[in-house]
């Protein structure tokens, strides 16, 4: 029996990778220890050595070939002795599937319709991994915008149709305890991806956390001030959050910053990506150059991504890039949580509900309306007191709101 | 801009291209002492007198042909059909005689005229009555075809007939003629084979002609209200179809939907289709969907012809299917 | 032709036909005969495809009255038309190179045998419905008069398609408007296989125009004088605005309806009997010879020379290219 040479898993997290070059040709000798592939995974690209010797009998998945599960024949080994003829019975006892493909309408083929599949070919998306939300499954433009707006992987290089052994079969479901009721929801690319991310920001990134309090009663005298003056905005408490952050990452610079793996990047503008709660999911579309905007356009412009997130309209650009996040939960009364970093991001900043509360003024019991925030750092970037920093410069605008306008 | 109904702007175009040249007249049914069945002819006898406003007996294949045989000879006739239900029975003159003869004699003997008339249904005059020609027409090379919505489009779009060396069918709707719109002063023409963007938008493109366009932009106002900007595409002409602002529109939008009184098998919806597939396949979303007369002889009963043809909401609604909403 | 195409209108009795306008009508009806033999010929050595209709034996009701006009009247007709070609002087070389289907044909191998046009000498075919040139013929009429050119139309058509509505339909437009149109049925007995008193409640076909107020007239469709004759009074009537009449030629066909016609429907010596007793073109050549008007010698001439036309048409039929490929998406649409 030829060897079956599978895809390796080559990081704990990796499910499925790209065969991206053989370095063997069928025909070639191979001995133990050889590199005979090149597979890219969304982090790197990692060789393939042989652990058997032999002759390359076949190339079973062919280089370009992207999203190969792991454990998938890649290609098979003649021993000493075994010729070509012994390739056929392995051909004929196919590596078991698991489940066909998500989107497909039957036979393998993904049902797509031809924008869609345009638009994942220039992506690089994998039509195999997405579900349609179509008739029958069609994997639709709207899909794919999803896919793009959750931060999908995109591939190094462009689509080249993969052989239905190749298409990434997520594992069933486990089995359920017995006699309990239960509904498997279908998980929508959206879902997929969001659970992939912060699996991997929570495993990866190395979060701390800082909370302070910021008393809001001069920015609600200001908001409602401002917003009796003209009927052509309408201030939230967030569009200032937004401007306040914005200021604060001008002012300490640092912050506004990427982790880069070889590097920390720094970046000039200062890009916020606020999050938008859609049905099912969320993303977070940015405000570019947000320290440049004043509160009206930003509040325009946050409305309109807001709008254009839940019609599934946005364009990658409006949802992709921006160093820095902002997740509010005050309207539903949360007092303060905390966030996860959305990768590569240095931060988030987790705003909650402003609240009176009691506070000590000059010595005495007072209320104020405060509004607890809570900064996720990326450590790998932000230091304990690069982050009190800017915190301290956020309050700074939040509680004294005219002077954001210095 | 001054405004005319369509009716208007069709008599004007034929007046205006009789003062303009003395080898164009008018034969038909009614045309002259009835000053036209459908009153488009208004005027024209007094202005031309009888031998440039010609009426005919009830004889189309008769005077299908003879309006024909004149083109040949270098004639620039406008033959009426009353409808043109009635002109089934002069269509061997105007495929086999008119259409074919510049291709079968070498390019040697060509056939100015232009047919016109009412085409589709008007309302509740039964199945005889009630039938759109564009895809018949359409079919046959050596024909051109056109069939306007506006007054504008139908002044410019008759004038620039009438002015073509070739023989052209020119659908009109009875429903269509009292409708006005603003029509420009002085020389007005419309070349054949441009679509018009009668209204843009950026989520689906809906196309048609005639009296389809008017339930296209119906439905776009509806499909507004509910977030969806729909672009209507106005063809204008049949054939040559303008492709070209098909396509454009559809990479725009990537859903597309039809629109045509007449029936679907091998319909202008069909055909659109199948143009989209071969020019832009890639720029689809959605399967295109056709909106059309129902595929029966249509009905006289008020309940059951207004089930029969197409309308704002069915259009709507194919509109909001292609673009996945419900 | 080469030959001067105006004859004097000679006397009903014959008389009056001078030796010079036998010899020319003589050289005429042959040169159209020899054509449509060879075109049988070509026929069946597989050069001419499609449907072929042969005028063999009818060849003096065309040029009896093509002498009856000018260049400048129409004249139309049916699938039937090479020999009306020919009349209206048409080159027998682009005549036939149509029939090969090669660009040197009139309409560049596109039309065939049955769609052939000339504009410059007002033919306009050629055509392949039954019955379908009658009111294309009014409609020349009709342009005639428009332009008051004072030319005529003669619209030919035989007696089968005289079964056809649109017939009745020209007849009443055109008198009811005065057209200056000579309808001319050629009755060569069948249509297509169908005896003309197998499908004629009425056979006498010139009195069909009655009804219409269209006089009717009757010639011998075998006679290139009678034929000619009775043109000058045809096209004379209708050259005067008068409106138009009606011409009844009675003839007959020696070949099949098209080439792949076997004409089982009658007997051979029908046709034998025609060709002995009536044939068109040895009447004039009887009555040439009889009046002394030229000898064996000068026949044979003749003979000889259409004999040469005929082979240099074949010739250059055979030799001129097929249509150029490029060619097959032309000439659909003028440009506008």
């Amino acid at each position: 029996m030829p060897i079956k040479i599978l895809m390796p898993q080559l990081s704990p997290t990796m499910t499925e990778g790209n065969l991206a070059k053989w370095l063997k040709q069928e025909g070639d000798a191979v001995s133990a220890g050889d590199i005979i592939a090149e597979i890219e995974t969304d982090k790197a690209t990692m060789e393939v050595e042989a652990v058997d010797e032999g002759k390359l009998g076949r190339i079973v998945v062919p280089a370009g070939t992207e999203g190969v599960a792991v454990n998938t024949v890649i290609a098979l080994l003649l021993e000493e002795g075994e010729d070509a003829g012994a390739l056929a019975a392995t051909q004929a006892a196919p590596t078991p599937k698991a489940a066909p493909a998500p989107a497909g309408a039957g036979g393998g083929r993904v049902a797509a319709s031809p924008l869609a599949r345009r638009m994942a070919e220039r992506a690089g998306l994998d039509l195999g991994a997405l579900r349609g939300s179509g008739p029958g499954g069609r994997i639709v433009k709207a899909d794919i915008d999803a896919a793009l707006a959750g931060g999908a992987p995109v591939r190094a290089a462009a689509a080249v149709v993969a052989p239905a052994e190749a298409k990434a079969a997520p594992p069933p479901p486990p089995a359920p305890p017995s006699g309990a009721r239960y509904e498997d929801m279908p998980l929508s690319t959206m879902r997929k991806i969001i659970a992939r991310r912060l699996v991997e920001a929570k495993q990866t990134v190395p979060h701390f956390y800082l909370t302070i309090d910021c008393a809001i009663d001069r920015l609600l005298a200001l908001r409602k001030d401002l917003n009796g003056r003209s009927d052509a905005y309408k201030l939230t408490v967030n569009d200032f959050v937004v401007r306040a952050v914005a200021l604060a990452l001008r002012k300490v610079p640092d912050a506004n910053a990427t982790w880069v793996e070889t590097a920390i990047r720094k970046w000039a503008s200062v890009d916020v990506a606020v999050a938008v709660a859609l049905d099912g999911g969320l993303i977070t579309p940015v405000v570019r150059d947000a320290d440049h905007k004043g509160l009206a356009a930003i509040s325009a412009e946050v409305k309109a991504l807001a709008e254009r997130a839940r019609a599934g309209k946005l364009m990658p650009e409006e949802y992709t890039g921006g160093s820095f996040s902002i997740s509010n939960l005050g309207m539903y009364g949360i007092p303060q949580f905390d966030a996860i970093i959305n990768p590569p991001q240095a931060g988030i900043l987790a705003v909650g509900a402003g609240e009176p509360r009691p506070v000590v003024k000059d010595g005495a019991l007072a209320i104020a309306t405060v509004m607890t925030c809570t900064l996720s750092c990326d450590h790998r970037i932000v230091d304990g007191a690069l982050g009190a920093q800017f915190l301290q410069a956020f309050k700074g605008f939040v509680e004294d709101p005219l002077t954001t306008l210095l | 801009m001054p405004v005319q109904t369509v009716r208007e702007a069709l008599r004007d175009a034929m007046a205006e291209e009789m003062r303009r040249d003395p080898a164009v007249f008018l034969m038909g049914e009614e045309v002259g002492q009835y000053q036209g069945a459908y009153k488009v002819s208004q005027g024209l006898l007094d202005e031309f007198g009888d031998r440039r406003v010609i009426d005919t007996p009830i004889t189309e294949h008769g005077f299908g042909g003879l309006g024909v045989g004149a083109a040949m000879a270098g004639l620039r006739p406008v033959v009426e059909f009353m409808t043109f239900n009635f002109a089934m029975q002069a269509i061997d003159h105007i495929i086999n005689s008119a259409a074919k003869t510049r291709y079968m004699s070498g390019g040697q003997l060509g056939c100015p005229i232009v047919f016109r008339g009412p085409n589709g249904a008007a309302s509740r005059v039964g199945a005889q009555h009630s039938q759109c020609y564009a895809s018949w027409y359409g079919h046959v090379p050596g024909l051109k075809v056109v069939a306007p919505f506006s007054a504008p489009d139908a002044k410019g779009l008759l004038k620039t007939a009438i002015r073509d060396p070739n023989p052209i069918i020119f659908l009109e709707n009875e429903i269509l003629y009292g409708r006005s719109f603003e029509v420009p002063e002085g020389e007005h023409l419309v070349p054949i084979g441009q679509a018009r963007v009668a209204r843009a938008g950026k989520d689906v493109t809906i196309a048609g002609f005639s009296i389809a366009v008017g339930y296209a932009l119906e439905a776009a106002e509806m499909l507004a209200g509910e977030g969806i900007e729909a672009e209507v595409i106005d063809l204008r002409s049949i054939r040559p179809m303008d492709a070209d602002a098909i396509a454009a529109s559809v990479a725009r939008t990537h859903r597309l939907v039809t629109v045509e009184e007449g029936w679907p098998f091998a319909g202008i919806g069909a055909e659109i289709a199948a143009l989209v597939v071969e020019r832009c396949f890639d720029e689809l979303d959605a399967p295109v969907a056709r909106v059309h007369g129902v595929d029966i002889p249509l009905p006289y009963a008020a309940n059951l012809e207004k089930l029969a043809l197409p309308d704002a909401a069915r259009v709507a609604a194919a509109a909001k299917a292609v673009c996945y909403r419900s | 032709m080469a030959t001067a195409r105006k004859t004097k209108t000679p006397g009903a009795d014959h008389k009056g036909a001078s030796g010079v306008d036998l010899l020319t009508y003589y050289r005429e009806m042959l040169l159209m005969r020899r054509f449509e033999e060879r075109a049988g010929q070509m026929y069946g050595m597989g050069l001419i495809g499609g449907f072929c209709h042969l005028y063999i034996g009818q060849e003096a009701v065309v040029v009896g009255l093509e002498h009856a006009i000018e260049p400048t009247d129409y004249v139309i007709t049916s699938y039937r038309d090479h020999a009306h070609m020919l009349a209206r002087g048409m080159d027998p070389k682009g005549v036939m190179a149509e029939l090969t289907g090669r660009a040197g044909g009139y309409s560049k191998g596109k039309g065939g045998s049955m769609h052939m046009f000339s504009t410059e000498k007002r033919f306009f075919g050629g055509h392949g419905i039954v019955g379908a040139q009658v009111p294309l013929g009014a409609g020349l009429a009709f342009a005639a008069k428009y332009r008051d050119q004072g030319a005529v139309c003669l619209t030919y058509f035989g007696e089968g398609a005289s079964n056809q509505g649109q017939v009745y339909e020209s007849f009443n437009m055109a008198s009811l408007w005065k057209l200056p149109v000579v309808f001319v049925i050629e009755n060569n007995q069948y249509a297509m296989g169908t005896s003309i008193t197998r499908a004629k409640a009425g056979t006498e076909l010139h009195q069909r125009g009655e009804a219409f107020g269209i006089p009717g007239v009757i010639a011998d469709g075998m006679d290139v004088i009678a034929i000619r004759a009775a043109g000058d009074e045809v096209v004379g009537h209708a050259r005067s605005g008068k409106g138009p009449i009606l011409l009844e030629a009675r003839t007959y066909r020696y070949r099949g309806h098209s080439m792949s016609d076997p004409a089982k429907y009658r007997t051979k010596e029908e046709v034998t009997k025609m060709r002995a007793e009536r044939d068109p073109i040895e009447q004039v050549r009887a009555r040439i010879v009889e009046g002394g008007h030229a000898d064996d010698a000068a026949l044979k001439e003749i003979d000889r020379e259409v004999k040469v036309i005929v082979a240099e048409a074949a010739e250059f039929a055979q030799q001129s290219p097929e249509p150029d490929p490029a060619k097959l998406l032309t000439d659909v649409l003028a440009d506008a």
